[in-house]
């Protein structure tokens, strides 16, 4: 990797100070994915800004409406933690599923939404439940916040704090793993809310996570697997490579949405 | 180049490192301990498992930097003086490791696991729980086996000794 300047941040000011004062600095979480890209030089911040002796960025807190977690958890937290597993189960296993075991100890909520790798997990959680991320500057939807791959509307100073998901009524997430690496080729996180349904898939778009309007329409009116039967998502526009073509991601994304409605009902 | 100082197998390190410093390499190179390996350098298999402040990190994706004030603990760090750990023992006994590269790697993890998931574990959980550990001489089976013996080992083991397992 190219050589940088590090600093150990123990505040959040200080932290969105370096960012801001340092042109090409990045803030670095857990560092799963931002680590391997800076050894692969696709990465090459001038300054790093570690956030990982920052206060007031963990806790995980369940109210009566929202499941509300700090940007510095990590995901083997979020996948034991009794308020994620009572409040919004799905979430709670979805964690479960990142990665493997050493890099869930290392690996942050807020890292992996600020990263927006197309076959990342939390995205889809993110859209599918509606989330709102919090940062340092403002509340931003989490319809608003991915802005295509690897990216999001974050300015370069401006940090993630926490993240609050509204509690739905039933909600599930299914991932096809690519074998090997463990990421999703299709992973779909269905939500049934008080007065929507949302569908987020991931691992499959060309341009990152994304929700499916028209089997949203479909479920909204009656939540069942049946309800999905003769839709499907159009092969234009999806990701194809050397794991899975267009139309298999294609084809996956209704296997998947059907067996997360399935699993929601219980 | 900044100086960094923490805790490995219970004796204080400090040292000067270039800020690229991987972890692993810090280990390796600096401390010279090298019982911790680098397989594949990318976080898939595992050989670079260590523990950091109690929970199994991989070493190859984590700077030393990062570790400033960390407790961490090696292969190195688990063993009683001569007397292999219960869970060393027991790849020992199943014959658990074909070249070895991955048996360090493995064992960490195997620790963890027992943390987490207690002293009795089916074979599922434990294949599942090793989905970052990589064995090439596709010794999986005996591994499996040893560390299902090395849990049970650790129940019966004096609780003193456990403790700095962990």
């Amino acid at each position: 990797m190219y050589d940088f300047t590090y600093h150990r941040a123990s505040g959040l000011r200080q932290a969105t100070n370096l960012l801001a004062k340092h042109e090409d600095a990045k803030p670095i979480a857990g560092g799963q994915s931002l680590l391997p890209m800076m050894k692969f030089r696709l990465a090459s911040p001038s300054n790093l800004v570690d956030l990982n002796a920052v206060e007031g960025l963990n806790g995980i807190e369940l109210t009566s409406r929202a499941l509300v977690i700090g940007a510095m958890a990590r995901h083997a937290e979020v996948h034991v933690s009794p308020q994620v597993q009572q409040g919004i189960p799905a979430l709670a296993a979805l964690a479960g599923m990142i990665g493997d075991p050493a890099v869930r100890h290392r690996g942050t909520l807020g890292g992996s939404l600020a990263n927006n790798d197309p076959t990342a997990d939390y995205p889809a959680a993110a859209l599918a439940l509606g989330a709102t991320i919090v940062t340092t500057k403002r509340k931003i939807p989490a319809d608003e916040f991915f802005a295509g791959l690897f990216e999001t509307v974050l300015e370069p100073d401006e940090l993630i704090t926490k993240v609050s998901f509204p509690l739905p009524k039933k909600a599930a997430y299914q991932k096809f793993r690519n074998p090997a690496s463990r990421y999703a080729i299709v992973g779909v996180f269905v939500a049934k809310r008080p007065a929507e349904v949302r569908v987020a898939v991931t691992g499959a778009g060309a341009s990152g996570a994304f929700r499916v309007p028209a089997f949203e329409e479909a479920l909204q009116k009656r939540f069942h697997p049946k309800s999905l039967e003769g839709l499907s998502v159009p092969a234009e526009g999806l990701a194809s490579d050397i794991h899975a073509s267009a139309e298999y991601r294609a084809h996956l994304i209704g296997v998947m949405a059907r067996r997360a409605v399935a699993a929601a009902n219980g | 180049m900044p100086v960094v100082s923490m805790t490995v197998n219970g004796n204080p390190v400090r040292a000067e490192v270039d800020v690229r410093t991987l972890l692993v390499q810090f280990l390796r190179e600096t401390l010279r301990l090298t019982g911790t390996h680098v397989g594949c350098d990318t976080s898939q298999c595992g050989a670079c498992v260590v523990h950091v402040n109690g929970v199994a990190v991989k070493s190859c994706t984590m700077l030393a930097v990062q570790a400033e004030g960390a407790e961490v603990l090696t292969i190195e760090g688990v063993a009683r003086g001569d007397a292999l750990h219960p869970m060393q023992e027991a790849f020992r006994q199943n014959h658990g490791l074909q070249c070895g590269y991955c048996t360090p790697g493995m064992i960490m993890t195997a620790l963890d696991i027992v943390r987490r998931k207690g002293h009795e574990l089916d074979d599922r959980t434990i294949r599942e729980e090793l989905e970052g550990n990589l064995c090439r001489c596709t010794g999986y089976h005996n591994i499996v086996k040893s560390i299902a013996a090395g849990a049970r080992a650790m129940a019966g083991d004096d609780p003193a000794r456990q403790q700095a397992a962990e």
